[in-house]
């Protein structure tokens, strides 16, 4: 099932997609399980599930963290398959994002068909650029996958057109120049790249969502960037909601929930 | 001395492909927001490199101030223990030590072209750390260098020299904090600081340009050594051999040999504890194809794609991946790259010590090694006249801490009757292989 479906859902109710992030295996496989049931519970459109690398060039010290943990207990591909699993059997779409060495190393076409059995919608690449990413396209497109590849504010227009032509679910905009991380407050770059790349996409952005990530981490930033992006996409401040909570998973998930519906008010108001 | 820039058949393409995309080595696997950058320093380099004047002014940089032309130096004492003609190549002679003064001139001069005002670099022994810094002392530049705290403890003499040519050191305690989590750091810097920042990448590895762009800066090493050993001996050596962390001073002393083909090419890896076990950092003899730091080469990795730790008693040549282009070599035959243990390379630092008055990098050690069984090989086939080129890519200085270690120096009130590594006191020496 495409993300494209809750895209449209939520357009249909006049508000933006919210966007969830966790990384699989965190704080243990079935954890986090538990964890993006919460967030599936508490209002978000669409899961994203990172797959734990042991060199995440895109990610803070927040998400490294976690993803770090997950690593050293153990976490392999294939749990990252049974989170996606376990989390798309709700009905929520749910992409996994992932850097690029653990996809090649499983093998493209096996990844690809393995994420499709799981009820996956696609991937989300962050150092993979259409340009670099033939394989993986042609897979994807074969197993009837999402491609949500990432826009910047230093892309230029020319790269901006080829990546939203690649993409399909959504185009990923990350709002500020640096890693990912919550921020206290969103990023002036945002707006402008989110309307530059509405105007270089397909058919105007009418059929490609653009989704903001990179720094939102409550209500009042989600309305912020609602009332220009088609999606919100956050990571980092649910990540700190977990690992703010080490010795008390029940305590951990009860802030989970509060954040979700507090990020889900955000999106409504935008 | 001229820099010469010639292309030669084994080029990457416009896109970093070396072997063309089918063949798949080096690459841009990058993130986006980093891509503008990347194009930016590509333009800057292409065009730099085809400016008269910026190479010239590149090339009077290296001579006047890094003291290139480099030394070739025949080792005849190390030449009579193999019965080979024996030259190295004296990269040590540079200011700071190593072959590393080259790529971080060149890149730092770039850097100015480009009209950024800080450049960053990540370190591992810490002589590039120690380069970048000396660069940007010379050119004026904020510096900052990110070193995994691992080495900042077995590196500390390396780390005061940067703290006092100015440079900021960062810790790096992320990952394995080594190496590979220095460069993705310095990367994560680099997406934030991209409008005003240059990254002096330390080897030939990372995404397109780099492996070109620092192969470009460092091929002045094989083609000063190219015309100094047919000056000297009237043709050209049997074999080349350098160590292969990442590859920047074996692609700079290969890239003028690869199209002379009676010419054998050796890289030679840090086999470590032995690539039977776990702790060595033999990329190419042990490693697998994958995606590391931005480019497609061989990576120690597990079955999900995970890096795996690498070990070498040399920090200089503890990466889990190697620069594509030796990736390429490697896989179409035209280089050879074979693992180098610890208790070997050391062997080896001892041998020329003890031969030569030569106190060699570990890294170049492990070079001197496997050059030494190469050219025991070729004296059996060719006789005295065989002749093997090694780069000697650093000095031992920055090294005394692991050799103080390992040979149980430094005793103020040790005697010593026989020196270390000799074959017939030091046992570890006679686990070496490497000939006496």
């Amino acid at each position: 099932m495409s993300v494209r479906t809750a895209f449209d859902t939520a357009r249909g109710e006049g508000r933006a997609a919210l966007v969830g992030y966790l990384p699989a295996g965190f704080p243990d496989v079935q954890g986090g399980i538990d964890a993006l049931h919460a967030m599936v519970d508490a209002g978000c459109d669409v899961i994203e599930i990172g797959l734990p690398y042991s060199d995440p060039v895109m990610d803070g010290p927040t998400i490294q963290a976690a993803a770090q943990q997950a690593l050293e207990r153990g976490v392999r591909t294939s749990d990252v398959l049974r989170t996606v699993e376990a989390v798309a059997a709700t009905g929520t779409p749910t992409l996994i994002m992932t850097y690029w060495n653990p996809v090649e190393r499983y093998g493209v076409e096996r990844f690809a068909a393995d994420l499709a059995n799981a009820g996956g919608a696609g991937l989300i690449t962050p150092d993979l650029t259409p340009d670099s990413a033939p394989e993986w396209i042609a897979a994807a497109d074969r197993h009837d996958l999402d491609k949500v590849f990432l826009v910047a504010p230093s892309s230029t227009d020319d790269r901006v057109t080829m990546t939203t032509a690649a993409c399909r679910g959504f185009v990923y905009a990350t709002a500020v120049m640096g890693v990912t991380g919550a921020r206290t407050t969103t990023s002036d770059l945002a707006g402008p790249l989110v309307a530059r790349t509405r105007a270089l996409s397909p058919d105007g952005g009418a059929d490609l969502p653009v989704g903001v990530g990179l720094g939102v981490s409550n209500g009042d930033q989600a309305a912020e960037v609602a009332s220009y992006a088609d999606g919100v996409i956050v990571g980092s401040a649910f990540v700190r909601t977990l690992l703010d909570h080490p010795d008390d998973r029940a305590a951990g998930l009860r802030a989970l929930s509060a954040l979700t519906d507090d990020l889900a008010n955000g999106v409504r108001r935008g | 001395m001229t820099t010469d820039t010639t292309p030669t058949s084994y080029d990457a393409d416009a896109q970093g492909w070396f072997g063309g995309p089918e063949a798949g080595w080096g690459g841009r696997f990058m993130p986006e927001a980093l891509v503008a950058a990347l194009d930016e320093l590509t333009v800057a380099w292409q065009d730099a490199m085809a400016d008269p004047g910026f190479v010239g002014e590149f090339d009077t940089i290296l001579r006047e101030y890094a003291g290139c032309p480099s030394r070739l130096y025949e080792a005849e004492r190390l030449s009579a223990k193999v019965g080979a003609r024996i030259l190295l190549k004296r990269e040590d002679l540079n200011h700071t030590g190593a072959h590393k003064i080259r790529n971080v001139l060149g890149q730092a001069l770039l850097t100015k072209r480009m009209g950024k005002t800080r450049v960053i670099a990540e370190t591992g022994a810490g002589q590039h750390g120690v380069a970048s810094a000396t660069a940007a002392a010379y050119f004026g530049l904020d510096c900052t260098v990110y070193m995994g705290s691992v080495d900042t403890k077995r590196q500390a003499l390396n780390v005061a020299r940067m703290h006092l040519l100015g440079a900021k050191v960062v810790p790096v305690d992320s990952g394995s904090a080594t190496l590979k989590d220095a460069i993705n750091e310095a990367l994560r810097d680099w997406v934030a600081s991209v409008d005003h920042t240059a990254y002096l990448f330390g080897t030939a590895a990372g995404p397109h340009p780099f492996p070109s762009m620092v192969r470009d800066f460092t091929r002045s090493i094989g083609d000063e050594a190219r015309q100094q050993v047919l000056e000297l001996t009237g043709r050209l050596p049997d074999a080349i051999a350098a160590c292969v962390g990442g590859g920047s001073n074996a692609i700079g002393l290969f890239t003028a040999f690869l199209d002379d083909e009676d010419v054998a090419i050796y890289g030679f890896e840090p086999g470590g504890e032995g690539v039977d076990t776990p702790r060595h950092a033999a990329t190419i003899h042990a490693g697998d194809r994958g995606v590391l730091h931005g480019a497609r080469t061989y990576v120690l990795q597990d079955a999900d794609g995970q890096t795996v730790e690498s070990h070498s008693i040399s920090a200089g040549l503890d990466y889990p991946g190697v620069g594509p282009q030796h990736a390429h070599l490697s896989a179409i035959g035209r280089a050879t790259y074979l693992p180098v243990t610890d208790d070997e390379a050391m062997a080896a630092m001892a041998l020329l010590s003890r031969t030569e008055g030569i106190i060699p990098a570990i890294e170049s050690a492990h070079a001197i090694a496997g050059a030494l069984r190469v050219a025991e090989r070729l004296a059996a086939e060719k006789g005295p006249d065989a002749t093997v080129l090694i780069n000697l890519s650093g000095r031992g200085d920055k090294d005394m801490g692991t050799a103080i270690e390992y040979f149980g120096l430094g005793d103020p009130d040790q005697v010593t009757e026989r020196p270390v590594g000799d074959p017939d006191s030091d046992p570890r020496a006679d686990r070496s292989g490497a000939p006496a």
